[in-house]
């Protein structure tokens, strides 16, 4: 675990820069993130996911898979894979200020 | 007072808690189960159909036969349950009453959901065998079969047996070499994850076992469409993994009644359950068990077996108004089969992960954990024996238990984050 500034306030991250303390994120620190990760600016589209994430995270303690994201989230897989390449739900969950979404057993 | 107890599935963690119930309240209680069919299939033996090691009815028997007497099975399909009204709807516009409600429907498979899946090629070069006829079929195209890529997809987590891929993989490599096909063949593991396995320990040992026998493993590998026509998956960001013999494993989801029954299961038709007491969030009166559920466990007959040793006594309990017990630790435990007549064995839970020793006894074993050994493939074998004549019927397994024991384990090799002892 170590301790990162963002947008100006000390954040608890793990090895992989996910948040520990979900409490401690702002919208600002979300933004600094998607710059640093080459998303650059957050457009409507990616608030959108970013923050139905935080929600449901915060709600069922669980992040959505990319699977359930595409189902209920609004925002088709393929676009997910638009806005954040690569990896989308681990991606929107960094931003998202939410701890790594669990890969299923 | 007699209760109603409903119990939605007659696989292994359907059956195997109807036979306990009778067997603790005979005549006490109605026990009543509801299947689509009367074929109950022996789930671990579909991975040896496709290499002609076992014959596909030999994994069937009916599911009737393999209820207690006195236990009411019957066949139909579940429209949906109210369970504000306490009541199961068939599609035959009968309603079934319950007390207590037991979920142990598993889960569907799901290869139309993924774009081309099911078009060209389906049946001739690309086949699951997460099915029985598909297990039967792909073995038909493996005799054919003369070398070239031969690729096993995982489509999308969750699915049942998450091993049982490698398995294939491993098996196909034996299969090959046999053949002398393993020179003209690559295979190809491309799989969601970002390893061979879920868990870190076993992910490494199981990755450096597939780099020995020379399997590639695509990973981080999300499958967006199948073109048939040209022979490759392709992925949603665009990555091509060329085929000529596709191995899939479509997506699952919960049974098609948890959709239409309000308030039961979640987006992809999973049932959200107390991962230690196994109620479900929809109502108090309603349990689950076995791959029905949403918990962050395998999905395998294993788990659904220690799953009902908690389950048993929580249903009696609810019944004689105690407080509930949250006995399930996510315990799973399942053999991998190697190739040339060896296996290994996983022992894990929700917070410990799968770690090298010893099973059941420390240090005598006689199976291994995490470590290539005949007896784990005789052990492996044997279970097919163990699970129609002990396991379904609900008797105890001799010294396995329910919770996961730490005796005998090597845990040197847990990542500080690991989060276990």
């Amino acid at each position: 675990m170590t301790t990162v500034t963002l947008a100006g306030s000390p954040v608890e991250v793990d090895g992989e820069g996910f948040f520990v303390k979900p409490e401690q994120w702002t919208k600002e620190m979300g933004e600094e993130i998607a710059r640093s990760s080459g998303i650059g600016q957050l457009t409507d589209r990616h608030w959108q996911v970013v923050e139905f994430m935080r929600k449901t995270f915060l709600e069922t303690g669980a992040a959505p898979s990319i699977r359930a994201l595409g189902k209920t989230s609004g925002v088709s897989i393929k676009e997910l894979y638009e806005l954040f390449p690569k990896g989308p739900a681990k991606l929107a969950a960094k931003i998202a200020g939410i701890p790594k979404p669990r890969g299923c057993v | 007072m007699e209760k109603r107890i409903v119990i939605l599935g007659a696989g292994t963690g359907g059956t195997l808690m109807a036979n306990k119930l009778r067997r603790r309240y005979g005549d006490e209680h109605t026990i009543t189960v509801v299947d689509l069919d009367d074929r109950h299939v022996y789930q671990p033996d579909l991975l040896f159909v496709p290499f002609g090691l076992v014959a596909p009815n030999g994994i069937c028997r009916p599911r009737s036969k393999q209820l207690r007497r006195g236990i009411e099975f019957r066949i139909g399909e579940v429209e949906r349950v109210e369970a504000q009204a306490n009541t199961v709807h068939l599609a035959d516009g009968s309603a079934l009453p319950y007390d207590v409600l037991i979920i142990a429907s598993g889960n569907v498979l799901l290869p139309e959901e993924t774009e081309g899946l099911t078009g060209s090629g389906w049946g001739t070069n690309a086949f699951t065998y997460y099915t029985v006829e598909g297990a039967a079929a792909l073995h038909k195209a493996m005799e054919g079969f003369d070398g070239g890529r031969l690729v096993v997809n995982i489509v999308e987590m969750p699915i049942k047996c998450p091993v049982a891929p490698l398995e294939f993989c491993f098996l196909a490599d034996w299969w090959l070499q046999k053949g002398g096909l393993r020179e003209k063949t690559e295979i190809v593991l491309a799989t969601p994850l970002d390893g061979a396995f879920t868990k870190p320990v076993a992910s490494k040992m199981l990755g450096d076992l597939l780099e020995r026998k020379n399997i590639r493993v695509e990973t981080e590998f999300a499958t967006g469409r199948v073109d048939g026509e040209a022979g490759k998956l392709v992925s949603w960001d665009d990555r091509e993994i060329p085929y000529d013999l596709l191995v899939s494993i479509p997506l699952h989801g919960g049974s098609p009644y948890v959709e239409r029954s309000e308030g039961l299961g979640d987006e992809l038709g999973f049932i959200p359950t107390d991962p230690g007491t196994l109620q479900t969030k929809a109502a108090p009166n309603v349990f689950a068990l076995g791959d029905a559920t949403n918990l962050p466990t395998s999905k395998a007959g294993a788990v659904a077996h220690f799953q009902a040793e908690t389950l048993i006594e929580n249903v009696e309990r609810f019944l004689t108004g105690k407080p509930l017990e949250s006995s399930f630790d996510g315990h799973a435990n399942c053999f991998i089969e190697t190739g040339f007549g060896k296996a290994l064995l996983l022992d894990f839970n929700y917070d410990v992960e799968p770690l090298p020793g010893k099973f059941p006894f420390p240090v005598v074993g006689p199976l291994s954990l995490l470590k290539e050994s005949r007896i784990d493939h005789l052990g492996k074998l044997a279970f097919r024996q163990v699970y129609w004549h002990l396991l379904l019927p609900g008797r105890r397994i001799p010294t396995v238990s329910a919770q996961l024991k730490m005796a005998g384990k090597d845990t040197r090799l847990i990542r500080a984050e690991g989060g276990t002892p």
